[in-house]
């Protein structure tokens, strides 16, 4: 079958089997490896991936159902040369250590920070509860994040400085 | 790697579009919504379907809808939608304690009450609570709706009164005044299926007395509502000696299974502290309530 879908801005269409899950469409067919595949069993969240803005573990979604949807990768993060936030963050606070949890982690991170620009360590936590980093390096990781919050300007915040001035 | 065996895939338009597919493709076709449990059933080769009807562009059944004096929840609605909702944690707050710790976020963000429904994992803590607040099923067929009651729509262990060629479209829950509702669960760790759970709901009447009540036992093999409990507690006003004996009644109800999660003594207490935990939490928010409407 054919999908037409957009990832990380660029339209994308694929002839594809529809039994392909689409964390192996985005590695194996368009070659972008940075989203990780760990588990298979939507337990370890490597594989997180946005669909149209929000969290999805992409080894539990058919790259069929994603047809007509907008994917973004650890790869469309980075605007140019100028990282995410997120991803200057995990680099101050040293949030990553192996590496293999960080896509998904930076790509939930996102997600958080576009809903709640200024969230709690516990509900940093929360966020990244599905996902399992396993050199334990939790603690670092809610610092990126939260490095991030502090050093981000949210769509959020731009309206409130516009109502101001 | 796990993938699933091959299957041919369609995406319907609407829930008449969905039933004529159901019809048209027969016994091995299966409607997928978040895919979270029927995905890994795939992979593993538990299911088979031939045809795999994807219904998440059923935007129609996407909905919560306080309608007069029933809350009605479109299947489609995603847990996420369920946890965030005002309307849920004003009204049954079990809703908002249960989808708290259901799998974790980001499966929330797929997940749907009318998926977990359907699915009918004996650890499902959605079932539980639409038993406990005496939800009804709306289910729709060739031949028109019918509505079931939870007793009637849960047939055991992963199986439903939802025909092959019907899909469940819609949860109504009945909204109560003067009540109160609450949800608790001992997991491992989160997204793991629940050790024990329960859940209670409670309506006090105009002396302070416990005029209604339900209480629901999650993963410890009962299918019904602990109704041994709700004879003990209806006409008394909520005391902790009364939360004690429905504990113990809750607890020799239940039918656990020893696993690894852990043995039948321990899912035992588990049954008795958390059912004692909800009547609490329940009569407690029941009481505010109350006092809302007064002032």
């Amino acid at each position: 079958m054919q999908i037409n879908l957009t990832v990380n801005g660029t339209d994308v269409t694929r002839e594809i089997e529809p039994r392909v899950l689409l964390v192996h469409f985005i590695r194996d067919d368009l070659r972008l490896t940075g989203t990780h595949w760990g588990c298979d069993t939507s337990n370890c969240g490597t594989c997180v991936v946005l669909m149209d803005g929000q969290p999805v573990k992409s080894c539990t979604v058919l790259a069929a159902m994603a047809d007509g949807h907008a994917i973004t990768t650890v790869e469309g993060l980075a605007n140019g040369a100028t990282l995410d936030p997120v991803q200057q963050g995990f680099m101050e606070e040293h949030g990553l250590q192996c590496g293999f949890c960080t896509p998904g982690m930076m790509l939930t991170a996102r997600a958080l920070l576009d809903h709640n620009p200024h969230p709690e360590p516990l509900e940093i936590r929360e966020a990244i509860s599905g996902q399992i980093c396993r050199c334990t390096g939790y603690a670092t990781i809610v610092r990126s994040i939260q490095w991030a919050a502090e050093h981000s300007i949210s769509a959020a915040d731009t309206a409130e400085e516009e109502v101001r001035a | 790697m796990q993938i699933p065996a091959p299957f041919d895939y369609v995406r319907a338009s609407s829930v008449d579009n969905a039933l004529a597919l159901l019809d048209r493709h027969g016994a091995e076709s299966r409607v997928v919504a978040g895919g979270h449990s029927l995905l890994p059933m795939m992979k593993l080769r538990l299911a088979r379907p031939d045809w795999l009807i994807d219904i998440n562009d059923l935007y129609e059944l996407d909905y919560l809808l306080v309608d007069g004096p029933v809350l009605r929840i479109g299947a489609m609605a995603r847990h996420t939608t369920l946890l965030e909702s005002d309307d849920i944690k004003r009204l049954f707050p079990i809703i908002t304690d249960a989808e708290r710790v259901i799998a974790d976020p980001i499966v929330r963000n797929r997940g749907t009450i009318g998926g977990s429904l359907c699915q009918a994992d004996p650890a499902e803590d959605l079932s539980t609570v639409c038993h406990v607040l005496e939800a009804v099923a709306v289910v729709r067929g060739p031949a028109g709706e019918r509505m079931l009651s939870m007793a009637d729509f849960h047939r055991g262990p992963y199986e439903t009164a939802v025909a092959q060629n019907e899909l469940l479209i819609e949860v109504r829950m009945p909204i109560r005044a003067s009540s109160g509702s609450a949800y608790e669960k001992v997991e491992r760790r989160v997204g793991d299926w629940a050790v024990a759970a329960a859940g209670a709901s409670v309506t006090l009447g105009s002396d302070g007395t416990i005029s209604h009540v339900a209480v629901g036992l999650t993963a410890v093999g009962l299918d019904r509502t602990v109704t041994e409990v709700e004879a003990v507690l209806v006409g008394q006003a909520p005391t902790e000696a009364l939360f004690v004996e429905a504990g113990r009644l809750a607890s020799l109800a239940c039918d656990p299974l020893a696993d690894q999660r852990g043995p039948i003594d321990y899912k035992r207490h588990l049954a008795d502290e958390l059912t004692r935990r909800v009547l609490r939490a329940a009569c407690r928010r029941a009481a505010a309530s109350v006092s809302e409407i007064t002032i």
